[in-house]
């Protein structure tokens, strides 16, 4: 991989939590604990993990929404954190994002056209013909017809309108796209329609991306790497088909367990893992993931283990891999 | 890959003539009285020079003073409403009334509009310690008794009907800072406020584009429902003898003017102009509500 | 099928009346099915198919707008359309009982767990003090709330998204129910949580024979929980069939497509893509609703509605395609 689009350097968020009105002892809660992440050009790395598991700050500070309470963000060799101006400017053309839910990132008062070209009256001085050529332009990309640009979002089914928002993600010279669980809301016939879509357009335009997603099946799909996160901390990363012929970390096996079959006589996994995640402000000792691990080990809950080259390539959190 | 065609019924609604179609075809579906009041009542104080029958200023030549309404004994069609103590008639000044109290009512409304859903949207938006003034301001605002606070105003700058507008604006606006305030607090938590500034919109931009457009539906709504409650103050303003000066005739003003002759037996000073508030209040508010039930959006749509 | 049929549906039909009676829109239009006891049935469709509102009508719950204008649905021999809201009231949450999407919203805040699961009890069964205390913590148990004793004294908000559900689910558990219906109850939870929950309700079923259906868009969860799946367009059953039978030899085109464009677990095969969006009921297309998305439409399916085949495995669909395959001989 020549040098990567995005790279996450031991990227920590930590929030204050007050607990008494006194003050008291300010507690941690430890959203993103220290991660490591890397996009080539071209290139779709899924971030995948539970609720609470830090997935969601972790693209709000690529983002820029958050300060990190440490490490760094690096886009296209540039420390995000110095970025001001100009530049900063240049880093919000390049990087935009696609949340879930279609019927909230619309203004429900702008026409579809001012929504998709609002990036372009943002950066640039552009006629107000050009910007229109441009949002016909990125219409037609995304599979809407040019003519559409002058109705209003509630005219749109769910689909449509994330089509609409991919658009306005290439609104501008986008170099990576955060998808913010981008079919999770979406009917399941035009789930696969967005995945094609995605897909082809990275193809065509090699954009990078960001999948954040919890169900893996579809991030699986879709992903060229994997990264698994719990709670804060990545505990296994790999090529897509080498994590799914084989996860190792026995979280990553326990969502591979728990997910659910493509055919009634799929083998029926073991028993999926009990439990649940435990709250991020009191976070298990050792590895965070051993009070739910059925293969937890006495020093499981003493020391944290380091991530470590595993085999078929990546990396693993795990005392059964030394 | 197959592409949208536009929906051509909506895309209708969007050329000016449409959009006026859409306006009759709103009026008609609100309730007929309100629109037969509030219309009517507009209209009146709109050619109030050419449907009032004398100057409401000066005694009507000719006339008695404290002359009965047409109906009763030594009553006459020349006055059809009677006349007051100074000999002038009511109904012409009835007619100029309406003209004061909806330029007072609905100015009002629109500074005090104004000044609260700018403030509110300032709160919201940019939240800490900016909230924090703004919102103390609101709360210290909305301990004061308004109409002790009115005539505190009145009294110091003086009466005339502009000052009016000023004052009650002054008075009124917390309602709508504290309204629009949390509009905008779940506003700002909406995706669409979050993608305009990671693509790097400023405040500005974001306040413009994204908040006021979504905030205009509640504050009509509550702009509809306020105009009775300002009506009512000028009303009291005058009643009080802070409001619009005499001779001009306002609705207030008219039953301040009147309060001696109540218990005389000369009715038709207090009631008619009584009647004419009571009508307005009563329509402003059932316009409001309609207003409320119409532009939201989860009523308007099954 | 010695098995005692538990809930019939035939020819339902519910329909939305807006605008004043102006504009009519059928929600559901024509649904037939049977549920044995201990049986799950699945309830598969987008939104807007009208599988909800099916499950609104068999339990009485439809919306103002809403109006049942005709079929029958017979819960153990007696037609809920003829009942009063009143006997309705005392067969929900008796014998028939509804867990729907969002626990949070299913829940009283105000009122501790113990208080929520014991109404049905305190209710349905008068039971009182210890014996009622009893009972609420064998619920707890039987929905495998940890130290229930201790639990049922809090407040839902102080528990996790995956054991309010839970909650929920002891709360329809219990006044006895012979029937459940689950309105997507896993759609908030997280996958290890949604495992979980979906293994429990098996679980329950098996010990108690309840019958349940299952209403979903996700097929997944389908092949891991149900015995027979029906299959919903635009208020229309358009499949019907055992699961096995569903999967492996899908008849309707629509059917197919759903399969087609779920992702597989390693598999990097391009996802079969639906054309089209989901129909809008307001204005559906004439003929068979699905035509204008279907990729082996005929010209007889832009004019006639088709009717239903059984292709002779058990299997009911809604397609002319397969009144050319019986017709040949």
């Amino acid at each position: 991989m020549s040098s990567p689009v995005l790279e996450v350097r031991a990227l920590t968020k930590h929030f204050p939590v007050r607990r008494t009105l006194l003050g008291g002892p300010a507690r941690l809660v430890k959203a993103v604990d220290g991660i490591d992440l890397a996009i080539g050009a071209g290139e779709t790395l899924g971030l995948i993990g539970e609720s609470g598991c830090g997935k969601t700050t972790t693209s709000k500070l690529i983002l820029r929404q958050e300060t990190p309470t440490s490490g760094t963000i690096r886009f296209e060799g540039r420390d995000i954190a110095s970025l001001q101006g100009a530049d900063l400017m240049a880093y919000r053309r390049a990087v935009q994002v696609v949340f879930q839910d279609p019927f909230s990132s619309l203004s429900p008062r702008m026409r579809v056209g001012d929504i998709i070209a609002e990036p372009l009256e943002i950066h640039t001085d552009l006629p107000h013909a050009a910007i229109e050529e441009r949002v016909g332009r990125v219409l037609e990309l995304v599979g809407l017809a040019p003519d559409v640009a002058p109705l209003f979002p509630h005219e749109f089914s769910g689909g449509q309108r994330q089509r609409i928002a991919i658009a306005r993600a290439l609104a501008t010279d986008t170099r990576l796209i955060v998808l913010d669980e981008p079919v999770s809301a979406l009917d399941v016939s035009v789930r696969a329609q967005i995945i094609n879509q995605l897909e082809a357009l990275q193809k065509k335009l090699g954009v990078s991306y960001l999948f954040i997603g919890h169900d893996l099946a579809t991030v699986a799909h879709i992903s060229h790497r994997i990264a698994v996160m719990y709670l804060g901390k990545i505990v296994e990363t790999a090529q897509s088909d080498a994590l799914c012929a084989r996860p190792m970390h026995p979280y990553t096996q326990a969502l591979f367990a728990a997910a659910l079959p493509s055919h009634p006589d799929d083998r029926a996994p073991d028993k999926p893992i009990t439990g649940e995640v435990p709250s991020a402000l009191s976070l298990p000792s050792g590895c965070r993931f051993h009070p739910r691990c059925p293969s937890a080990m006495p020093v499981c809950s003493q020391t944290e283990p380091a991530l470590r080259r595993r085999e078929g390539g990546g990396e693993v959190a795990c005392h059964l891999y030394p | 890959m197959a592409t949208i065609p536009a929906n051509t019924r909506l895309a209708a609604e969007r050329t000016w003539t449409g959009r006026l179609a859409a306006l009759v075809k709103a009026a008609r579906e609100a309730p007929l009285a309100v629109v037969v009041i509030l219309g009517g009542l507009i209209l009146v104080a709109a050619l109030a020079d050419l449907i009032a029958p004398y100057d409401p200023t000066l005694p009507v030549k000719g006339a008695e003073i404290f002359a009965p309404p047409f109906w009763m004994e030594g009553g006459s069609l020349a006055t059809p409403l009677g006349t007051d103590f100074q000999g002038r008639d009511i109904l012409s000044r009835l007619i100029y009334g309406a003209r004061v109290s909806l330029i007072v009512g609905l100015m009002g409304t629109l500074v005090a509009g104004g000044i609260g859903t700018a403030l509110g949207i300032v709160s919201g938006y940019l939240g800490g310690w900016v909230d924090q003034i703004i919102m103390r301001v609101t709360d210290a605002w909305l301990a004061l008794p308004a109409i002790v606070f009115a005539i505190f105003l009145a009294a110091m700058i003086g009466p005339s009907m502009w000052n009016i507008v000023v004052i009650l604006g002054a008075v009124y606006w917390t309602r709508y800072a504290r309204v629009i305030r949390g509009e905008v607090l779940s506003l700002r938590e909406r995706d669409f406020v979050k993608l305009a500034e990671i693509a790097g919109a400023s405040k500005l931009r974001v306040i413009k584009k994204h908040i006021l457009p979504n905030v205009l539906n509640t504050a009509t709504v509550l702009a509809s429902l306020t105009v009775g409650v300002v009506i009512i103050a000028e009303a009291s303003l005058s009643f009080l003898g802070v409001g619009v000066p005499p001779p001009q005739p306002a609705w207030g003003l008219m039953l301040s003017e009147a309060r001696p002759t109540l218990m005389a037996g000369q009715w038709w000073l207090t009631v008619f102009p009584g009647a004419c508030i009571l009508l307005i209040v009563l329509a402003t508010q059932l316009f409001g509500d309609w207003l409320r039930v119409r532009l939201d959006p989860q009523t308007r749509n099954l | 099928m010695a098995r005692d049929a538990v809930l019939q549906v035939a020819g339902l039909q519910t329909h939305f009346f807006t605008f004043g009676g102006t504009r009519v829109v059928r929600a559901v239009d024509g649904v037939d099915f049977t549920l044995r006891e201990g049986e799950t049935l699945g309830l598969v469709g987008e939104s807007g198919s009208g599988k909800t509102t099916t499950c609104l009508s068999i339990v009485g719950l439809l919306p103002r707008a809403a109006r049942i204008v005709g079929g029958a649905v017979v819960f153990e021999g007696e037609d809920l359309t003829r009942k009063s809201q009143r006997e309705l009231r005392r067969i929900r949450g008796r014998r028939i009982a509804v867990i729907l999407q969002d626990p949070m919203a299913s829940l009283n805040p105000l009122f501790t767990i113990f208080r929520q699961v014991a109404e049905p009890a305190f209710f349905h069964q008068r039971l009182r003090g210890r014996s009622l205390r009893e009972r609420v913590q064998s619920l707890l148990r039987a929905v495998r709330i940890p130290s229930p004793e201790w639990r049922m004294r809090e407040y839902p908000h102080q528990m996790s998204g995956g054991m309010r559900q839970r909650i929920v689910g002891a709360i329809a558990l219990a006044g006895g129910p012979r029937l459940v219906i689950a309105d997507e109850p896993t759609t908030n939870l997280d996958v290890t949580i949604q495992a979980q929950y979906l293994d429990l309700l098996k679980d329950i079923q098996r010990d108690t024979g309840v019958a349940l259906i299952f209403v979903t868009h996700n097929l997944g969860i389908v092949a891991k929980m149900c015995d027979r799946v029906a299959v919903m367009y635009a208020g229309k059953i358009v499949e019907q069939a055992a699961v096995r039978e569903l999967f492996d030899a899908p008849k309707h085109p629509y059917t197919r497509a759903l399969l087609g464009s779920m992702p597989k677990l390693g598999s990097k095969e391009p996802l079969y893509s639906i054309r089209g969006q989901p129909p809008n009921l307001a204005n559906l297309p004439p003929g068979c609703s699905f035509h204008p998305r279907c990729p082996d439409v005929m010209p007889r399916c832009m004019t006639e509605e088709p009717r239903d085949f059984r292709p002779g495995d058990g299997s009911v669909a809604r397609c002319w395609l397969l009144g050319d395959v019986l017709a040949r001989p």
